[in-house]
């Protein structure tokens, strides 16, 4: 069951920490390495749910070798990965006791803020617990790509205070954001009918129903399949 | 918590005592041994010898229950030492008969602690002979899945047991000490990941895709003088693992050990029905927790569809019973995840109208939302929230698998029952997660209703300022644009809608009418009809 530890040069731990993932995971020798793995992630800005789950999982194996900084770290990334359910992955593995104490009882809260919407309660809580989420670089950056995502889901053209309010970002700041916006995203800045700025999101599928591919009536090919011997 | 809805099991199932003693009272002499069991090892022994898989099966499936229900009903068979000496003591055998031995005590009665120990042992045992490649047997599919199988649900049993500390005896708490190997995760785990590795599975599937390998085509059976045993221990233990990892909780790690299987079509996984069932019963709930509705719709409809046209060719099978339960489960999940997505088109006429029958009045109470303007409609609509609540712990709990805690006791804290842990800490995410979902139920209600409505107007019928509006219309959208195991975006919803600075646009997509499918059913019927008639020959008036 012993892999060969390699010397200690960054790329290299983190291609045989994949390897091990993926052939040795139910191994409490691993731990360690999946452990340094979260911490590279955390200082490459690098992301790996495969690992963290395996660790989380041997953390539930061996309920003695939990470390509540890695985890706390662990969340933290997952939760800079939404919209996917990384978060809930996570919280699936983690016991109850342990999700009840400090700093997971206030990331569980930010989570919840974050599925619902509300992200002004989010940065008034998260301006609270800087420690937290402080700690892992790019959250912020990360967190305000999601708000984006989920505005752009829900409006062709969003009031500025809205869009404010969700990346937490004003003034001076929000119009160099948005400059930078119309420059490598397209989006376009008009004047709203109350004197405000009214900002145009760009097209997709999700906020133009019209562009959707209407797939109503396309029949797949392995249906097609079943009437070859027929058509012969 | 709710209160546990049929979770926990029959209360003498983990004591340890009571099992003993019921052993003891029913007068059980080992070492006798009927002279139909001495027929039974004979000839089961020659056929597997003979490689004869078809004898095999019948006494498997057949024999072997009637020998049960007839003389063992509350008694174990005989030991295995009893009858060695009818089988030439051959090693191999003893370990099968053994296993076969202990399957039944499970089944009818209730093991004490050292038989579970013993128990991992010969699995242990006969894994390892196995994974030697020394084996040069071909067994029933139903055999080999029923191994796996148990295997597994021994393993969940176990941790059940061993977590109702409170009234354990000291001589109880000594064996669980020594023999802490015994159904250990990283054992059970590590089997099973062996059996998937040593069997080269993955590769051979892989290799069956481009034409390179026949596998599926044989339903995994060795039609040239080899052993299907390996290789299909090796398939059935991704089941296995999958199974594995939703009573953990980690229901990522649990598709991706199915990944190799392709459930799309059929396969070796569909030449059992138990295999089938648990198969996608635990595929489906693992998508209902990754929040991939549409996935687990889509499978459940499937199975529970076969299930309603083939169940009345299983009533005579040992497992009629586990194939009932499982399917008023899967339709206890179905009805959760329609709630969450509601895409009736997804789901067939004959389920549709199960799942009525069953579960219609429930569902009903799922979506309720009360838009009537008299009286206290705050309190009612929490009312109404309170009950769909209870509604959903409710079917959670009938229908999940029974979550294990794997690691084993601190013997020296105070000794507590916490065998419940690992299910209410499922039960607690999942309903958090209900929580978020009912915010939505109101704003539904009214976009089903609208085509055009201002934010303002909205926030008025919902009793909410505009911001908290705001925040609801981003979280339907949020939940029902799933991420899919490719990491893309789908939409799910049923009604959809955009705004435009203040101005929601529902948008209503107008069910399309299918003719492609229809056309290609038409074809198949008719050709049916024509080598029907083709076959027919007219008599010549001589």
């Amino acid at each position: 069951m012993g892999m060969e530890k390699e010397p200690q040069k960054p790329q290299q731990v983190s291609y045989t920490v994949e390897q091990l993932v993926a052939v040795n995971p139910y191994n409490p020798d691993i731990l360690p390495d999946l452990e340094n793995y979260v911490n590279e992630q955390v200082a490459s800005q690098t992301y790996s749910l495969d690992a963290n789950l395996c660790l989380l999982r041997l953390y539930q194996f061996e309920p003695e070798r939990l470390s509540t900084q890695i985890v706390a770290r662990i969340l933290v990334k997952a939760l800079m990965a939404m919209p996917a359910p990384d978060f809930s992955l996570c919280l699936f593995l983690i016991p109850e006791r342990v999700q009840m104490e400090q700093p997971f009882k206030t990331l569980i809260v930010l989570s919840h803020y974050l599925e619902t919407g509300g992200f002004r309660q989010f940065w008034d809580e998260a301006a609270k617990s800087r420690h937290i989420v402080e700690a892992v670089p790019g959250f912020e950056q990360a967190i305000q790509a999601y708000a984006v995502h989920v505005l752009s889901l829900t409006y062709q053209k969003v009031p500025r205070s809205v869009l404010a309010e969700a990346i937490n970002i004003e003034g001076l700041a929000l119009d160099k954001f948005l400059e930078q916006q119309v420059v490598n995203y397209g989006w376009v800045i008009e004047m709203g009918q109350g004197g405000g700025q009214i900002i145009a999101l760009p097209k997709t599928e999700f906020n133009h129903p019209e562009l959707k591919k209407n797939s109503g009536d396309a029949v797949p090919l392995d249906h097609i399949t079943r009437i070859f011997p027929i058509l012969s | 918590m709710a209160a546990n809805y049929e979770y926990d099991e029959a209360a003498g199932h983990y004591d340890d005592q009571a099992a003993a003693l019921r052993q003891q009272e029913v007068g059980y002499d080992p070492n006798f041994v009927p002279d139909s069991v001495k027929s039974f090892v004979v000839h089961l022994y020659r056929h597997i010898r003979e490689k004869n898989v078809y004898e095999i099966h019948q006494m498997y499936e057949t024999s072997f229950q009637t020998l049960s229900e007839r003389l063992f009903k509350d008694t174990p068979w005989p030991s295995v030492d009893a009858v060695a000496h009818y089988v030439d003591n051959d090693h191999v055998f003893c370990l099968l008969y053994r296993e076969m031995w202990f399957r039944h005590l499970y089944a009818r009665l209730s093991p004490t602690l050292k038989q579970r120990i013993d128990s991992w042992d010969n699995y242990c045992s006969l894994f390892q002979v196995v994974l030697h490649g020394v084996v040069n047997m071909q067994l029933p599919n139903q055999w080999l899945w029923d191994m796996v199988d148990e295997f597994v649900y021994q393993f969940q049993s176990f941790c059940q047991y061993r977590a109702k500390m409170k009234n354990k005896t000291e001589q109880e708490i000594a064996l669980l000490r020594q023999f802490d190997q015994a159904w250990n995760v990283y054992g059970v785990l590590n089997f099973l990941q062996a059996l998937v590795e040593k069997s080269a599975i993955i590769q051979i599937l892989e290799q069956e895709k481009q034409g390179l390998e026949q596998f599926t085509a044989t339903d995994g059976y060795d039609y040239s003088g080899g052993s299907n045993v390996l290789k299909v221990l090796g398939y059935f233990s991704m089941i296995g693992l999958l199974r594995v990892h939703c009573l953990l909780g980690d229901y990522h790690a649990g598709l991706k050990c199915l990944q190799p299987i392709d459930i799309s079509q059929q396969g070796v996984y569909t030449s059992v029905i138990g295999s089938h069932i648990a198969t996608i019963y635990h595929y489906g709930f693992a998508s209902l927790m990754l929040r991939r509705y549409v996935d687990g719709i889509r499978e459940f409809n499937k199975i529970l569809l076969y299930i309603y046209k083939t169940k009345q060719y299983h009533q005579k099978s040992p497992q009629y019973e586990q194939i009932l339960k499982k399917n008023e489960q899967m339709y206890a999940l179905l009805a959760i995840c329609l709630s969450f997505c509601p895409q009736m088109k997804l789901v067939d006429e004959a389920v549709n109208a199960q799942l009525r029958e069953k579960y219609g009045e429930k569902m009903g109470k799922l979506q309720r939302y009360d838009d009537e303007a008299y009286g206290d409609k705050l309190s009612r609509r929490q009312r109404y929230a309170d009950e769909a609540f209870g509604i959903y712990d409710e079917l959670f709990s009938y229908a999940c698998p029974k979550f294990i805690t794997p690691s084993a006791p601190s013997f020296d804290e105070p000794l507590v029952n916490y065998n419940q842990d690992a299910y209410r800490l499922q039960l607690k995410l999942f309903l958090s997660e209900v929580r978020q979902q009912e915010l939505l139920v109101g704003a539904r209600t009214f976009l089903k209703v609208y085509s055009t409505i201002s934010l303002g107007k909205l926030a008025n019928y919902l009793d909410v300022d505009e911001s908290t509006l705001r925040m609801t219309l981003m979280t339907y959208k949020h939940k029902t644009h799933a991420v899919d195991s490719d990491g893309k975006i789908i939409s799910n919803a049923d009604v959809d809608f955009y705004i435009d600075d203040d101005m929601i646009r529902v948008v209503n997509s107008k069910p399309v009418k299918r003719f492609g499918d229809f056309f290609l059913r038409q074809i198949v019927k008719l050709e049916g009809v024509i080598n029907d008639m083709d076959r027919i020959k007219v008599e010549s008036a001589n």
